[in-house]
């Protein structure tokens, strides 16, 4: 890795490890998968930290491939792409008892300011894998599901996602309809981002989605 | 000529020390160290009491003000809270105190302060531009006791029009104090010509000493000073004078020249024009007259500001970011909110602040990094498809 004169002291300051700034300069795996089995976005533009998933399962339940796009700052990048290198190859099983610590390990520590990103990343996985499972008709479409997608949505104002928060009043799932109650108000900037990115969470299953806020 | 680096562009924060400048303090280090001294002192005293006195003549001259109006602090942030808290508590009443949205953390934080002792802050909002909406602030002032209006802003570069600012103020009656920091000695500012009671003047961003600053206080003012202490500074600022520093900051107010000013305009706008070339590229703030010499803030949409800053300053290009991952708490720019711009806009925008000694070439650098970063960080945003 290739740093120009004094900018290894930035990474100091900013508390960056050399493993952060690495995979922040060349991330692995990168770039959108065209021919993804699921794919998943997670976090929020208001926060300034989102990730999109892509994977790619083999027939034996592992993944094959796995990609990521980012809108973030450099922790959101290593973090995201160090996800990337530790669950590739694994089975679907292995790759779900990830946990963002292991993500800190690897990258040896992250600035606590900063720990929400490697979340960020399990979370973008996490759902990922939820939606592969139930597109194969293994997992049911229940509320415990919805609440596995709605854990990727952040409060911009936050930075938490709006299960943790208790921004989430009701879920119900009907045939094949899910109904989302937020208790927000639904005139503000903020509501109307919220309830963009969880439309942006479901995309690419074959749902109505009916989300309701306190108006 | 070669290139030199780094290219320095976060100047609307801190800037290079003037070498005149380190020179002329040098001597006040080592050779009249002396406390400066009232009348009965011994002549090395005397000696830094009359330096600290012609600092004081050079830097009133600047502003229109009279010598005995300017008081020596640490600083910008010094300044303002003795200039907001100072007013406010001497005037013995309780009740409304004013400022604007886009204002800087220590105005706005003066005024929380304010509100936690039973004063009632309001804010004032700005349009698209960052200009103070007057109808507005005129509303909010019937009544009030102070307002603090920023003369520059130090992110996007609005220059408020003090003049009608300060009418509104002498209509309603109330105390209006400007930090000018961002303004002084780039834009023209005449106490006399503006109805301005209070100015905070700052050292660090025109080429002085950090660590010293200035506030004009209009004759009549009544301030409760911040420290108690020995008095000095007219009995508003006890401790004593930082003399090499204030020489320092004196000096760096001679040095800026008008031809400096025009100059940074000119390559103001000349990167202003080639950043806006970059696709889906938004520039905050105004054009032309009404904007400051030496402020250009753009944001890349789909790009978040963090990333650029930190992939910059390994090409050593410093600059600054309006994004939530750079600053400590977590929040996007309130500046960029509050013109209006989305989320998106403010964790995109970057602030160039050019000086005095910025090169067109280093201009074409900013922009030829600047561009290949939002290009690459484009390719791999969720954010940002092209089709």
């Amino acid at each position: 890795m290739e740093i120009a004169g004094g900018a290894k002291e930035l990474w100091k300051r900013v508390g960056y490890t050399e493993k952060v700034i690495d995979h922040f300069m060349n991330p692995r795996n990168v770039g959108e998968m065209k021919d993804a089995d699921v794919s998943s976005t997670v976090g929020s533009v208001a926060c300034g930290d989102m990730i999109k998933i892509f994977l790619k399962i083999d027939e034996s339940d592992r993944i094959e491939k796995i990609s990521f796009l980012s809108y973030g700052c450099a922790s959101n990048i290593a973090t995201t792409s160090v996800m990337t290198e530790l669950v590739k190859g694994k089975s679907l099983e292995e790759a779900k008892k990830l946990s963002f610590k292991e993500i800190v390990e690897e990258l040896g520590g992250l600035p606590a300011i900063k720990y929400h990103c490697a979340v960020l990343s399990i979370a973008g996985l996490r759902t990922a894998i939820a939606k592969y499972e139930v597109k194969k008709g293994r997992r049911p479409l229940d509320e415990d599901f919805v609440m596995t997608l709605l854990k990727g949505v952040l409060d911009p104002m936050t930075g938490r996602d709006i299960v943790s928060m208790g921004k989430v009043k009701s879920v119900s799932v009907h045939d094949g309809a899910i109904d989302i109650e937020l208790d927000m108000s639904g005139e503000d900037e903020i509501s109307k981002v919220i309830r963009a990115e969880i439309l942006d969470a479901f995309e690419g299953l074959d749902v109505s989605l009916n989300v309701k806020l306190k108006s | 000529m070669p290139m030199k680096f780094p290219v320095y562009l976060d100047n609307m924060r801190a800037t290079k020390v003037d070498p005149l400048v380190i020179e002329e303090m040098v001597k006040y280090m080592q050779e009249i160290y002396a406390a400066p001294g009232g009348e009965f002192g011994h002549s090395m005293e005397e000696e830094a009491a009359e330096a600290l006195e012609k600092a004081r003549q050079k830097i009133a001259r600047k502003i229109g003000a009279k010598p005995e109006e300017i008081v020596f602090t640490s600083g910008r942030v010094e300044s303002n809270n003795l200039a907001i808290k100072g007013t406010v508590l001497a005037s013995g009443k309780k009740g409304k105190v004013i400022s604007s949205r886009i204002e800087e953390s220590s105005v706005l934080r003066s005024l929380e302060s304010l509100g936690k002792m039973g004063f009632n802050p309001m804010l004032a909002p700005v349009d698209s531009e960052g200009f103070v909406k007057q109808e507005n602030l005129s509303e909010m002032l019937s009544g009030a006791i102070l307002g603090s209006i920023q003369f520059v802003n130090p992110e996007i570069g609005t220059i408020q029009d003090l003049k009608a600012i300060g009418d509104l103020f002498e209509e309603k009656n109330v105390i209006f104090h400007s930090d000018a920091s961002w303004g002084f000695c780039k834009v023209d500012i005449d106490v006399r010509k503006i109805n301005v009671d209070l100015l905070t003047l700052s050292s660090g961003l025109i080429h002085g000493p950090k660590g010293v600053g200035a506030l004009y206080v209009r004759e009549g003012i009544k301030l409760q000073p911040l420290f108690d202490g020995a008095p000095r500074e007219f009995g508003l600022r006890p401790g004593m004078e930082d003399v090499p520093s204030i020489v320092g900051f004196a000096k760096a107010v001679e040095l800026i020249t008008e031809e400096d000013i025009a100059r940074m305009k000119r390559l103001r706008d000349k990167l202003m024009d080639i950043l806006l070339e970059i696709p889906d590229t938004k520039l905050n703030g105004p054009k032309g007259d009404r904007r400051v010499c030496n402020n250009v803030n753009v944001s890349f949409f789909g790009v978040e500001g963090e990333t650029i800053l930190l992939k910059a300053s390994m090409k050593n290009l410093f600059l600054n970011t309006g994004s939530a991952c750079y600053s400590r708490e977590l929040l996007p720019s309130h500046v960029i909110l509050a013109t209006g711009g989305s989320f998106e806009q403010s964790h995109g925008s970057v602030t160039l602040g050019l000086s005095k000694w910025t090169t067109e070439q280093e201009i074409f650098y900013a922009k030829e990094v600047l561009e290949e970063i939002v290009r690459e960080m484009r390719s791999i945003s969720p954010l940002y498809r092209r089709s």
